[in-house]
């Protein structure tokens, strides 16, 4: 990625950015939803775009998914 | 029985036998709770081990010190939960719920571990690191440099002094999120709103003075 594309994307705010606190609500439900059926970006799109530029609420989201067993059923 | 404890009653009855189990157990009294408190706890000490493992690298963090930070982090995961019981709503098991808990506690202890000795409002403005930390090399922030210019003066004209100052800490010094809610008192809600806004601003600037179309056809 170029400086000028990373610019643009810093600066190109999404209005269905779920925000740091809907994303904590929902880190639950998103992470065993990935692990069950590899969807939550389609599940969760306000989440989704948070996590497009969220770099500390991205590594939430990697912390939980490594805890939890490979396969939620 | 209690409002919280009512509330936890009737979540148990709409989740999974596993977390129905958990949610009776905490929503009791006497040594059946202390019991139960004492199971999560330990769960809780093996997911922040688990999450203090994974980061410490990046962080540079490891003997006494990250296990002060993994008992910390259980520690205050507990209380949490314990206050947060009543809502849980039973749409992921219990234990994927609390172990959110000890995730974001590790995550906030040891990055403010990690900057423990550099306070954010000690640290000098250096404008000219504003290429850089959008990764623009020395010849493309040379043809910017009009728009750094420009954007520098939005900063300093359009952005309130809470917008301000948030964006020099995370945007121009590398500060994280999480050192930033202890600097200023507040939550990672409250600060990325505030930047999230910034940018905005910034943004509404740029398009003013033909900046951004610039940026889309050359990018």
């Amino acid at each position: 990625m170029t400086g000028r594309e990373r610019l643009r994307r810093f600066l190109d705010t999404d209005p269905a950015d779920a925000g740091c606190a809907e994303t904590f609500r929902l880190l639950d439900v998103y992470v065993e939803r990935e692990l069950a059926r590899g969807d939550a970006r389609l599940a969760f799109p306000r989440v989704a775009a948070h996590l497009d530029v969220c770099g500390p609420c991205v590594e939430d989201v990697r912390g939980l998914l490594a805890v939890l067993p490979g396969k939620i059923n | 029985m209690d409002c919280a404890a009512s509330s936890v009653r009737q979540n148990a009855l709409a989740t999974d036998p596993e977390s129905a189990e958990w949610l009776t157990a905490l929503g009791d009294s006497g040594a059946g709770r202390d019991l139960a408190l004492a199971r999560l706890h330990a769960l809780l000490l093996r997911v922040a081990r688990s999450e203090a493992v994974r980061r410490a690298p990046a962080i540079g963090v490891s003997g006494r010190e990250l296990d002060d930070v993994v008992q910390q982090a259980a520690d205050d995961a507990l209380v949490a939960i314990v206050a947060k019981l009543g809502e849980f709503r039973g749409e992921s098991r219990f234990t994927t719920w609390a172990y959110k808990f000890a995730v974001l506690e590790v995550a906030g202890k040891l990055t403010r571990h990690a900057w423990r000795k550099t306070a954010p409002s000690r640290v000098e403005e250096d404008w000219t690191l504003l290429p850089d930390r959008f990764g623009f090399g020395p010849a493309e922030a040379a043809e910017w440099a009009e728009l750094f210019v420009v954007l520098r003066r939005a900063v300093d004209e359009d952005l309130t002094a809470r917008q301000r100052r948030i964006f020099v800490a995370i945007v121009l010094h590398g500060v994280p999120l999480d050192v930033l809610v202890e600097e200023l008192g507040s939550n990672r809600n409250a600060i990325y709103k505030s930047l999230f806004d910034a940018r905005r601003k910034l943004r509404a600037r740029l398009v003013a003075n033909g900046y951004m179309d610039d940026l889309a056809r050359r990018a």
